[in-house]
């Protein structure tokens, strides 16, 4: 029996700022997680990534990131992807400097 | 200091209007990523987890107040406010913008800086002793040297694609300040009959496969130093593994081919390169050295900082363990400590860097070091200005009296802002520091290395730390091997793995058993944590790392 497929997001770095961004589902690049397209098919999620990959100037290193589902969206399943939510934690800083740390 | 000559000021306007119009390039759409990745990084230029990352080279560590204040500026300007000195005597910024970053090397271009190689599969900034031209057991400044290396290596254009990145460090004495043996190749200055020369030791490093240097030659004439780098770097451009990154370093390469054939094919070598040299490389350095005088110190009268360390013991105890003996009696070397309790180890803020660069230029003949171990030195000081040096370093958060102590802690970035970190590295150091503070214990406890690497790269030299602490990635989930036995100095050696790793709420209180450990099975308060692991071995550290916490396990 195939394993049932981790939902999931794409995520990059924005060209210009450096800083994350998540694909949402009419292509516009959010700065909040909350907003990002959640793909549950494997084959769709394959697809959704050519497409974001291709956006070579607007992003970089675009790649799919494991999701689950939180009470205000999709919440990150691994620690790394929590860092890159949130920002340093040794400083104030990223994104929940910016007030855009969610859910 | 080497100040920049016409050459090097066109030379660096030239290469920084060359990134510039890459940038704007990559930016209309010209450029793709895969095309601009190799060029930004050539020029010090990372993208990290929430932004890009600047490294600018701080070449042997040497820096002036004009060049500081400059750093201070770039922090300012165009980043947070703060710089990370790294443990390659380098400073990173981690918040520029990828338009603004041809203005920050314009304006390091200003000052005389850079970032070129400080990425890159190239040779990468040359390190030095921090006390280079003030410790009184140096043979002779070894940054001349250090120094020439860098014009050589600098663009040279059968190094650019190296199989991996190569280290150089340079050093002048038998005490190793800089890590020597734990770089591809390490240069130390001898003295045989009389001549000057240099002792080359090759295959050191660090990351996933740790490697002491081995020494290839004992000695090589000065006039031969360049080309018989040369010969080295050619026969491990030719050698090397670009099959598998993880042995593509000259470690791996001296390890599968063997240490005397390396040595065999850099003989056949040498002759064809040493022809190539007409002896206009001694000549430069003959000037580089005019540039590198140590300053003309002049008598001090010792008493008032004698005065001073009766009436002041918070001074005392600071003189006592951040100040080494300078080769002038009445001067001493300050090391000031970028590690307060609960701070990020190398961070220094643009005030703090101000601070630093008006006390070099008053009291500390306008030199300025970066030191391997993430902290700052002032290398000549009068140790009758100590106590003005030390309150103004007060008035700034910059006087902890910690160098060299428990909490004097090497870390990398790590997954704070590490794209290949695979754990945190910083909130355990601060932990640490701060459990120590809490404690009060780590100047009883005394000289205790601890260095710590958010993942296998081992940027934070875990491997050679008294305790070395690794983090991991174990199932998702934070963890961190520790090793012991480490040492950084001449006697240079690579820990031995404890055990089982620790979850990162487990780890601070695993590093506070060690260390109390070590209180109670040391002879006394003369032998330190590495000669205690060294006299004892790994059994009872172990026991108060795993029975201890078994116990407490058992009781809860």
């Amino acid at each position: 029996m195939p394993r049932e497929f981790t939902p999931k997001v794409i995520t990059a770095n924005a060209l210009l700022e450096g800083d994350v961004v998540y694909l949402t589902s009419s292509d516009t690049w959010s700065r909040s997680l909350a907003e990002a397209e959640v793909l549950t098919e494997e084959s769709d999620a394959q697809y959704r990534l050519l497409q974001a990959q291709a956006r070579s100037a607007e992003v970089v290193g675009a790649y799919l990131a494991d999701v689950r589902p939180g009470p205000s969206g999709p919440e990150p399943a691994h620690f790394r992807e929590d860092f890159r939510l949130t920002g340093p934690s040794n400083r104030f800083h990223g994104k929940q400097a910016d007030g855009l740390e969610t859910p | 200091m080497y100040q920049y000559t016409d050459f090097d000021t066109a030379f660096l306007a030239e290469r920084n209007r060359q990134f510039r119009a890459q940038v704007e390039r990559r930016i209309d759409g010209t450029l793709t990523e895969d095309e601009f990745k190799p060029l930004r990084l050539m020029n010090g230029l990372y993208l990290q987890l929430h932004a890009y990352m600047l490294r600018v080279a701080v070449p042997y560590g040497s820096l002036d107040p004009a060049k500081m204040r400059q750093l201070a500026y770039l922090a300012e300007r165009w980043d947070k406010g703060y710089g990370h000195f790294t443990t390659r005597t380098n400073i990173q910024y981690n918040w520029p913008k990828l338009r603004d970053i041809p203005d920050m090397l314009d304006a390091l271009a200003d000052v005389g800086m850079h970032a070129i190689q400080t990425s890159g599969n190239t040779i990468r900034n040359i390190t030095s002793d921090h006390f280079a031209g003030a410790a009184a057991d140096e043979i002779e400044d070894p940054r001349p040297v250090a120094e020439l290396i860098r014009q050589w290596s600098t663009d040279h254009p059968e190094f650019q694609f190296l199989p991996r990145k190569f280290k150089i460090a340079v050093i002048a004495s038998e005490s190793d300040r800089a890590v020597m043996k734990s770089h591809d190749i390490g240069v130390r200055i001898v003295e045989r009959d009389g001549t000057r020369g240099y002792e080359i030791w090759i295959g050191g490093g660090m990351g996933r496969t740790p490697m002491v240097a081995k020494q290839i030659k004992d000695f090589v004439p000065r006039a031969d130093l360049l080309p018989y780098l040369e010969a080295i770097l050619a026969t491990y451009n030719r050698l090397g593994r670009r099959d598998n990154k993880y042995k593509a370093r000259v470690k791996i390469t001296v390890h599968e081919t063997g240490l005397d054939e390396i040595r065999e094919l850099v003989e056949a070598e040498f002759p064809h390169r040493r022809t190539a040299f007409s002896g206009v490389d001694q000549e430069w350095l003959d000037r580089i050295e005019a540039a590198f005088v140590t300053p003309t110190l002049t008598a001090q009268d010792p008493a008032p900082y004698q005065t001073a360390r009766a009436a002041d013991p918070v001074f005392a105890a600071w003189a006592d363990t951040n100040v080494t003996p300078h080769k002038h009696a009445d001067h001493g070397i300050v090391t000031i400590s970028l590690k307060a309790h609960g701070a990020t180890p190398g961070d220094a803020s643009a005030h703090q860097m101000r601070v630093v660069a008006d006390l070099a230029e008053q009291y500390g003949h306008g030199d300025i070091r970066v030191t391997h171990a993430q902290n700052l030195v002032l290398p000549h000081v009068a140790l009758t200005d100590l106590p003005a040096v030390h309150a103004a370093l007060r008035s700034a958060g910059l006087a902890t009296g910690n160098i060299g102590l428990a909490s004097d802690i090497i870390a990398c970035p790590g997954m704070d802002y590490c794209a290949l970190a695979t754990a945190r590295s910083i909130p355990v150091a601060q932990g640490i520091a701060n459990r120590l503070e809490e404690l009060k214990i780590e100047h009883d406890v005394g000289h205790l290395q601890i260095k710590i690497s958010g993942c296998i790269n081992a940027c934070g030299h875990h491997h050679v730390g008294h305790i070395g602490i690794l983090g991991l990635d174990r199932a998702g989930v934070e963890n961190y091997q520790i090793t012991l036995g480490g040492d950084a100095s001449e006697s240079t050696a690579i820990g031995t793995r404890t055990g089982p790793g620790f979850a990162y709420d487990e780890i601070v209180p695993a590093i506070e058993r060690l260390i109390l450990a070590y209180l109670d099975l040391r002879e006394g308060p003369d032998e330190t944590f590495l000669q205690a692991y060294t006299r004892l071995g790994m059994a009872p550290f172990k026991s108060a790392l795993y029975d201890d916490k078994a116990r407490a396990h058992a009781a809860e």
